[in-house]
Parts: C-alpha cells; structure tokens; sequence
C-alpha cells in the first residue's frame, strides 16, 4: 500500500528535496540512539561478565575483622587493610570458625599486605598475600612453575607477571628501602588467571607462604581474613549465620560476606552508573527531538501554499497530516537504523575492550538494547512530527493558498 | 430544461480582521445552470475571488446558502467538502498552483489517485494531457520546468481528471502574455461546447466574450 501510496512520495520528496537539513535532523537522531544503546549493551555486558563471574563464587563465604558499617565490598583482600592489631582476625577466632565450618566444608586464613615491589629497575605496587602452603595447593592453579616451598620463594598472578615481565627465576625486592630493609624473593611459578575474585584476586598479586609473610610484616597468629569454602551451597545461610551468632554475640568482630551481596551490590553500582549515563544519553535525544521539532516546523511554513493546493483539489486533512509524520518517520527511522548499525559497532569495540570477549555482547539482555533505542529514537521523531502535522492539517485552505 | 447546478441565496462573507471586519460579500444570489459559461467581472478587491471559493467549497459562507447539484453545502462536514472538491469541482488557478514535488504528469494522476487509491491504467491522464497540448516529454517535467501557459494547460488536465461537473476558473489567463491566453481560453471554450459548467472570474473584457452570461460584482454585491 505504502509503496505507491502518493501521500507517502511527498513525504520522501520533500525529505530528499531538503536533504541537508533532514540528514542533520536524523544525525542528532543517530547520536541519541547509538548513545543510548551503545551505553544499555555495555552495562549489560559488564553485570552479565561481573555475575557469571561471580556465580562461581556462590559457596564461598569471607569473613573479615569488623570495621564499621557492614566492611566496604571491596574491602577485603587487597584493601591494604594491614595487619594492625586493631582489625585482625585472632588464632582464637580462625579456630571458632574452623570448628563451626568442619561439618560444612573447610576455612583458610589469608594475609595480605599492599607494598611497594622492585624487578630490577622496574618499580611498582602489588598485593602480597600469605597463605598456607597446603592450602595454597588446593585453592590455587599453577599454569607454568611449581609450588612456593621455602620463604624465599613465591608464586605470581599472570597479569602483573606480564607487565613486569616477570619469568621463573625471577627475583623481586619487596618493601621500600627509603622506609627499611626489603626482602628479595624469587618467582618459582605463575598462576592462571582467575578473574576478580571476592575471596582471593591473584592476577595482580605475589603469594607466598605464611612464614614469609609473618617474615616481613609480622603479625603472629593474626590474619586479615578467612575464607570459608562450603560444600553444600544450601549450607551457605546456615554456615553464615553460625559465624555471626558466635563471633559477634557481645560486639561485633567480623563481617561475613557471601557472593550474593557482592553480586548485588556490583550488578547494582553498573546498572545505576548505566541508568545515570543512559538519562544523559536521553538528554541528546531531547535535542534531537527539539531538532526534528524545528525541521518539521520549517517544512510545514515553507510548504503552506502547497498545502493550499493539495486540500483545494481535493486532499483530505488527515491526508496532510499523515503526509508530515510520514516526513518525521522517514527522518526518524532512517536515523535509527543507521543509529542502530553504529551502536552495533561502536558497542562491540567497547564492549570487546572493556570486557575481552564479545560473548556478553551477544547476549539478549544486552542486544536488547539496540531495538529498544531504536523504537524510542524513532517513536520520539513521530511524537515531535504530531503538532507540526496536526498544524499543517489545520490550515485553511484559502488563507494557505494566499500565502506567498 | 437546465437545471440548477449552483445556486447561492443571500450569501455573505465577513472577514473578521484585527482591524475591523471586511464583509467581502454582502447577500449574493445566484443561479447557474448546467452547461452554462459564466464570467464574473468586476474590479479588483470586490469579491470575485471570494464568491468562486464560495461555490468552490474551499469556504463557507458567514451566513446564507449554497446548493451544489441541489444539496446544501451547510450541511456538510469538511470531509464531504473536500470530496466534492476532490470529484464534484474542478478549480483552475491565476497562478497554476500545480504541485511542485510533482511531475506534470504526476499533478494530473494526483487527484484520479486520491478518488480512485490507484494509480490511473486507464490512459486517461496521458489523453487529457494530450488535449491541452501537452506531449509526453514536457510531462515528464516538474512545474518549475514548465513555461505559464504550459502550466496552465497542466493545470486545466488536473482540474478534468475526475470528470468534475463544474469548472471554476479565477482569472487563468491573468498571468499569460494575449497569444496565449488566446489558447487557454480556446481549450476552455471548447471544453464548455461539450457540455461542461464553466464559472470564469476576469477582469478582461474580451475573455468574457467566450461566455453566455457575464455577471459584475462591485463591492460585494451583483451589479
Ligand atoms: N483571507 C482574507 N482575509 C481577509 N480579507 C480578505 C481575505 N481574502 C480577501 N479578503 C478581502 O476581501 C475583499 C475581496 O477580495 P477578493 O475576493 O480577493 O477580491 P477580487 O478577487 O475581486 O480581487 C478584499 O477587500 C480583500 O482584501
Ligand atoms: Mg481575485
């Protein structure tokens, strides 16, 4: 019908008769809509990335010495919480945990300490953890080495060994000298990577066995945090709560923290960050809309005449008006289309850069978004074209015939 | 035998203007018959214009009526208005106002596609173009394209394409040098020797001459 629809070729005529101007209305278009998707599918992307990462870590609980206001998300291994005498988790408690986990499923201690590094005249900042050497075993994955067994050897995450260039049988000087004596240990393996972790996040760390630690930075029989691994993920809750009962009956002492918290929490933090950046996304839709507003508006005063002419042989009013919101449309969806095309790239690259793989970019709950913007940048057009349409269709057709 | 094809009782037309209102027709009665050529003369500024657009339908009168095959206009909504227009009226301009995204052809097609929603397969469009003078390569053109009597023939094949009982023209030579407005008005008089209801507003003697009737407006009123 629309094809040889004669109202809809005005439309595209009078588009392509003032192509310039309609090209610049529809830009402002593609700038909205691309600016909207490409931001939807990124935050998709990123919490999908962010969750299935985490949906590994379900059976895992962390508990970390109390420090106020529920113990930041991030605020465990890493932090550089130190190991200060005031926030630690004592032998006294690790061995509380310990006798409520057994039923459950096993708890290690973690130390860890942020320090300045040195590989040769490389200079740099690391986490150094201290971990049983045992434990080491089970938790962590050597891709190319071996285990660390004296205190003068250590394991690498494999992102900090590749920006220091770090090889087996590397050495690296630990501590600052301006501030005291450092400790030169030696690489014996590289880890694989592991991803962000909450329990434990080696890609950008060097571990090393407890007695190392305690070598350094001292702290005898006190830890920075406890991971628990449990079992049966039903146990999770009760595991938690038992901790908790116990450790923090007369004051509380520790935060135990499971995934589902910090999933939370970040699948959060991105979709607000991506609903604030999306509304300021929506601010250059307004400006297209006030754009095509304009375009439309100028089309209507420039065609008055030929509007005269049309509806005095004969042209229905509701003719005319779907005349000008075909003209809208056109611009509109032309616009999201193209606006749809460079969101698709303009969104992979960024995705594939933010993320590494294009996998959640695929992903229907961030595709989504490219139609979804492309209905709202196009249904915008239309909406604007109605009062410039509904106008035109309301002239008189003798005071429009006058009109020079 | 003729039978009333426009009628118009007492019908006036106020202007409401910021300035004052400007009562352009002041109790009008007419009557036209079928067939019949009539010029309307009289200066400019009296209300000739005014009174076509009446008969028209492009207006409706401030008070008074208008009967169109017997059926007052009063009556009817601004959707049958425009359907007369569409089918009922063919209306012929001073200034043409063809369409200009149009192709000549195209501005004659127009209303046989808003009557019929298709496209004409009947040849009719090309013969009529054909009638005015108009060969298939000038209707290929778009208006800007087109010399002041081409069109104006353009113009007369548009207000044909419907079969329209009544032709309404507002000066259609007004703006053509004397050789041809001589042709336009030989179209026009030939039109009306084949039945056709002409209603011609001029302020040109001489172009009055090809009709049966002359009626004068001075301000207003019929002289
Ligand atoms: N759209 C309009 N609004 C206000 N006044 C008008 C309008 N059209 C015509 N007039 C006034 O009505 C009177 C008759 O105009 P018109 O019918 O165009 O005269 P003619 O065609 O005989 O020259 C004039 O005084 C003119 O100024
Ligand atoms: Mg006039």
């Amino acid at each position: 019908m629309i094809g040889n629809d004669i109202i809809f070729s005005l439309s595209v005529r009078s588009v392509r008769v003032h192509l310039l101007r309609s090209v610049l209305a529809a830009l402002g278009i593609v700038i909205g809509v691309v600016a909207i998707a490409s931001i939807g599918m990124m935050g998709a992307s990123m919490t999908l990335s962010v969750t299935d990462q985490l949906s590994d870590m379900a059976n895992k609980l962390t508990v970390t010495p109390y420090r106020g206001g529920g113990g930041g998300m991030m605020g465990g291994p890493g932090g550089g919480g130190g190991s200060s005498d005031d926030d630690a988790i004592t032998e006294k408690e690790f061995k509380t945990i310990q006798r409520i986990v057994t039923k459950y499923g096993t708890a290690y201690t973690l130390r860890s300490e942020s320090d300045q590094i040195e590989v040769g005249s490389d200079k740099g900042r690391a986490t150094i953890y201290g971990l049983d050497t045992e434990i080491m075993r089970e938790i962590l994955t050597v891709e190319t080495g071996e285990y660390p067994k004296s205190t003068t050897t250590v394991v690498v995450g494999p992102t900090l060994a590749e920006r220091l260039n770090l090889k087996i049988g590397s050495k690296i000087k630990i501590g600052d000298p301006d501030e005291g004596s450092t400790t030169t240990v030696r690489v014996v393996g590289i880890l694989e990577e592991r991803g962000m972790s909450m329990d434990l996040s080696t890609d950008m760390a060097i571990i090393g066995s407890d007695k190392l630690f305690v070598g350094i930075y001292g702290g005898e029989g006190e830890y920075d945090q406890v991971n628990v691994v449990v079992s049966d993920l039903n146990n999770i809750e009760t595991v938690k709560t038992a901790i908790e009962d116990e450790l923090n009956r007369k004051e509380d002492t520790v935060t135990v923290q499971d995934s589902s918290r910090m999933t939370e929490s970040i699948t959060e933090t991105v979709s607000t960050m991506t609903t604030f950046v999306m509304a300021i996304a929506g601010i250059s839709l307004l400006v297209a809309a006030v754009s095509i507003f304009n375009v439309m508006m100028m089309s209507v005063n420039e065609r008055i005449r030929e509007i005269g002419i049309l509806r005095s042989i004969g042209t229905q009013r509701a003719e005319i008006l779907r005349m000008f919101i075909y003209e809208a449309a056109i611009i509109g969806i032309v616009g999201a289309i193209i606006g749809a095309i460079v969101s698709l790239i303009i969104g992979y690259v960024i995705v594939v850069g933010m993320i590494g793989s294009a996998e959640y970019f695929f992903a229907p709950g961030s595709i989504i978004y490219v139609p979804m913007a492309m209905a709202v940048g196009a249904a915008i057009c239309i909406i604007t074209g109605i009062y410039p349409a509904w106008r035109a269709s309301n002239l008189d057709p003798i005071e429009a015939l006058q009109n020079e | 035998m003729s039978s009333p094809v426009i009628e118009l009782m007492d019908v006036v037309r106020v202007y409401p203007l910021p300035s004052g209102d400007v009562t352009a027709l002041k109790g009008v009665s007419l009557r036209i018959d079928e067939g019949e050529f009539v010029a309307i003369m009289g200066p400019s500024g009296s209300g000739k214009s005014t009174l076509l657009n009446q008969i028209g339908c492009l207006d409706r009168p401030t008070s008074g009526d208008l009967f169109l095959a017997g059926k007052n206009t009063r009556e009817m909504d601004d959707r049958e208005l425009t359907n007369l227009r569409l089918s009922s009226i063919g209306y012929i301009f001073q200034k043409f106002n063809l369409i200009p995204l149009l192709s000549a052809y195209e501005n004659v097609e127009y209303p046989y596609i808003m009557k019929y929603r298709k496209n004409d397969d009947t040849g009719k469009v090309r013969d009529l173009l054909a009638m005015v003078g108009i060969d298939e390569n000038l209707s290929a053109h778009k208006p800007n394209e087109l010399s002041g009597g081409q069109q104006q023939r353009v113009a007369i094949a548009r207000a044909l394409v419907n079969d329209p009982a009544i032709l309404l023209c507002d000066e259609p030579t007004g703006n053509l040098d004397s050789q041809t407005s001589l042709q336009i008005m030989e179209i026009l008089a030939d039109l009306h020797s084949r039945g056709r209801t002409l209603v011609m507003v001029t302020h040109n003697p001489e172009t009055a001459t090809y009709a049966d009737r002359t009626i004068t407006i001075r301000d207003g009123q019929i002289a």
